[in-house]
């Protein structure tokens, strides 16, 4: 299964970046193979339809759960349609690479 | 935790428009990031100063307690302020989502998180793996607060009132007696500052 987390920069040791749509990069972890992939976040200065355009790109990847710090209304609508799974950190201080460890429990 | 247990779900009506630009003076010539108002922020500021809520009734129809609508309430009009000041754009986009029934938290690892499939219950966090989880009340863990404030739109023509809807403003109601355009009963201001 792949899950999307958002993050401050390119490599494991960043931190969760706490804005979804507006993150820096999306990591797109895949539970069974193990792989990351660090993808920039096209979308991330756009004044417009962000929430739209981000979710389009996760679902494109076939992401079921995502990982961030917070989601706005409408894109969790839009996330709750098509049951993707959303976890949200509230404290800072989490890298990518905690995160995966805490997902491979 | 009883499965019975349905929290009110949250009002955000979201706003008219997707922001403010500048306009004369220096505002072309600054190129300045916009400030971006959260959906909680806007409706923080609508409730308190448009719909003339208090804090504590504004807090109450958001779902949060009175000091986190303080909180963002303060955080608006920091933000509206320094838009002025640096005649900066103001965006209104995103922000947080409001906990409700459906929503777990995870004593483990401390995430908060959905279950997408409604007929069935989770069973243990999707990020640790922690059988420790439970049934997200409220953003803060506080106890619940009725949402229902005994508040009124009123027709100014024959005196006639209703009960009002939040999200929906009251100069959108007709009267019906009258079909006169309704209004806001505007008795309680913001005390709580
Ligand atoms: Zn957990
Ligand atoms: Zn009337």
């Amino acid at each position: 299964m792949k899950v999307a987390i958002t993050s401050t920069g390119n490599s494991p040791d960043s931190m969760l970046d706490p804005r979804f749509g507006r993150c820096s990069w999306f990591v797109i972890y895949d539970t069974e193979t193990g792989s990351t992939e660090f993808i920039p976040n096209p979308y991330k200065n756009e004044e417009e339809d962000v929430g739209l355009a981000v979710v389009n790109l996760i679902i494109s990847r076939q992401v079921k759960k995502i990982i961030s710090g917070e989601f706005g209304v409408k894109v969790k609508s839009l996330l709750d349609r098509r049951q993707v799974q959303l976890i949200l950190l509230k404290e800072s201080g989490f890298t990518i690479t905690k995160i995966i460890e805490l997902l491979n429990h | 935790m009883s499965p019975s247990f349905k929290r009110p779900r949250k009002i955000l009506s979201p706003p008219i428009i997707k922001g403010f630009k500048p306009f004369g003076g220096e505002a072309d010539k600054h190129n300045s990031e916009p400030i971006l108002l959260l959906f909680e922020e806007y409706e923080a500021l609508r409730l308190c100063d448009y719909d003339m809520l208090t804090h504590h009734q504004a807090g109450a129809a958001m779902g949060v307690s009175r000091p986190t609508f303080t909180r963002i309430y303060a955080s608006v009009r920091q933000k509206l302020a320094q838009a002025f000041a640096e005649g900066r754009q103001i965006i209104i986009e995103g922000g947080k989502v409001y906990f409700d029934s459906e929503w777990y938290h995870c004593n483990q690892c401390g995430c908060y998180f959905n279950h997408p499939e409604p007929h069935t219950k989770a069973r243990q966090c999707p990020l640790c793996g922690s059988h420790e989880i439970a049934f997200s009340e409220s953003e803060n863990g506080l106890a619940e607060e009725s949402t229902e404030v005994d508040d009124f739109c009123f027709c100014p023509t024959c005196g006639r009132k209703a009960k009002h809807h939040y999200g929906s403003p009251c100069n959108q109601m007709i009267c019906p007696d009258c079909n006169t355009q309704m209004r806001r009963n505007r008795m309680r201001g913001c005390k709580n500052r």
